[in-house]
């Protein structure tokens, strides 16, 4: 579904990655883990071109990303993010925020896009907050609502980017609770996380990056239990105890 | 201190007022028009538009708007080939000069939204002018509105200097009075009483209208 090859990403002097190989394939759940500063956020902000790559190429869906030629507005509508702050619209409520692409994107009318929004905020259990501004929220709902505008766009794969870093400990399940369901549900999803126990139990497959290279890749047991890399190794003995 | 020379003289401080409240009206609009366009011609990635603005605004601020007057007043005459009238030049001189502190306050209040709002929309595909129009501009007009009430204030107050290419607003039907009555105090406070009815008003509507936008904002 998405194919990087050779990519590089400099900024100025900052060589952030090295060379990415890898290929994501449809309903996989793939869980970047890595010290920071390794590349990962980099590399999934690459993937729908937030950040444009130096070098290399990406192709989504047989289309290559990375070709300017292409447009990168229609690709993005088949790729949804999730920011480690939300950045939900502070100036709307939950129900605009949601259907505000639906609407100005795919010209969807008002009462399809309501009805898309509504059946997604009962999937995650906040109907109540539907007229709700997003700064009278806690962290965890606005993660969740996130998560529900971007499915709003119902896009192949859902790119999330350290999607719990920002949350109190106890708000995390919840937010993890919504990527677990919909990972059963087959979506395809891109994760950068320090969430091992996530990792562990959804992934389908694990990255290990570090100084801008996948270093180690396999599936979740072989990596967690089996590291074969020295770095793999030394990350993972500081972050599991 | 005797104001009797009102019941002869009040009509020229009514009309005077309304050329400065027209001035002003006008000078408001049309800089904030210019001003808008200056804003996002400096934000562009074109380098030419870029650096025009850049340099516009700077020599705006950097020159008193007295020089910019005579400027206009004298300049745009002969640059067109037109005779304008005399209110109009004071209009295009209180426009262009308003422009630069706009786009200024405009530019800064773009800047000031965290650039994750853009990357929100941008990732659900919307394109860079509707992530514009629908997020950043929204919320950029609610913050940098105290200092677009300010620069008006300020634009009512420094349209008196159009008085010295003589037209008729408040300022100069204050001196004509203070030139027929031989009392070079008194009208000055009465003058000056309207200026502050003016602004003090606008200042009061921009205070309502700012609550008004921040009825969404309950915390932080």
């Amino acid at each position: 579904m998405i194919q990087a090859s050779n990519l590089h990403k400099k900024f100025s002097s900052l060589h952030v990655l090295n060379g990415i190989n890898t290929r994501i394939g449809q309903g996989e759940v793939v869980v970047i883990i890595g010290p920071s500063g390794s590349g990962k956020s980099t590399f999934l902000r690459c993937l729908n071109l937030l950040e444009e790559p130096t070098d290399g190429e990406i192709i989504f869906e047989g289309t290559s990303i990375t070709d300017k030629k292409n447009d990168v507005n229609k690709l993005r509508e088949k790729m949804g993010m999730v920011f480690q702050q939300f950045n939900l619209f502070p100036h709307m409520t939950v129900m605009e925020n949601i259907t505000l692409a639906p609407r100005k994107v795919k010209k969807l009318n008002k009462e399809k896009a309501d009805a898309i929004a509504i059946s997604l905020l009962k999937r995650i259990g906040l109907e109540d907050k539907a007229h709700a501004y997003p700064n009278q929220l806690s962290g965890g709902q606005k993660q969740r609502i996130a998560i529900a505008r971007a499915l709003a766009m119902s896009p192949d794969v859902m790119l999330f980017d350290e999607p719990t870093s920002a949350l109190d400990p106890e708000m995390v399940g919840e937010v993890l609770d919504v990527m677990k369901k919909l990972a059963a549900e087959g979506m395809t999803m891109v994760v950068v996380t320090h969430e091992m126990g996530f990792a562990k139990e959804v992934g389908s497959r694990v990255l290990f990056m570090d100084e801008g290279r996948i270093v180690e890749e396999g599936n979740p047991e072989e990596v967690f239990n089996n590291p074969k890399h020295p770095r793999t190794k030394d990350f993972l003995g500081k972050v599991l105890y | 201190m005797d104001f009797s020379f009102m019941y002869k003289y009040y009509g020229f401080f009514v009309d005077g007022t309304a050329i400065t409240l027209l001035l002003s009206l006008f000078g408001v609009i049309f800089g904030a028009i210019i001003g808008v366009i200056f804003a996002l011609m400096k934000l562009s990635k074109n380098r030419l538009l870029k650096s025009f603005s850049t340099a516009y605004i700077e020599v705006v601020r950097g020159t008193p708007l007295l020089v910019q007057m005579y400027i206009v007043y004298y300049g745009i005459p002969r640059l067109v080939g037109v005779d304008f009238e005399d209110l109009t030049l004071g209009i295009i001189a209180i426009s262009l000069n308003s422009a630069a502190y706009v786009a200024e306050i405009i530019r800064a209040g773009i800047l000031s939204i965290d650039k994750g709002q853009m990357e929100a929309a941008r990732s659900l595909g919307m394109s860079h002018r509707l992530a514009m129009t629908n997020i950043i501009i929204p919320q950029a007009f609610k913050n940098i509105l105290p200092a677009l009430g300010n620069e008006f204030i300020v634009l009512i107050k420094e349209s008196a200097i159009v008085s010295i290419i003589g037209i008729h607003d408040l300022m100069y039907n204050t001196d004509t009075v203070r030139g027929n009555t031989f009392r070079p105090f008194s009208p000055l406070l009465v003058a000056a009483a309207i200026y502050f009815a003016i602004t003090f008003t606008l200042s009061k509507l921009m205070g309502i209208l700012e609550r008004r936008l921040r009825a969404g904002d309950s915390s932080i």
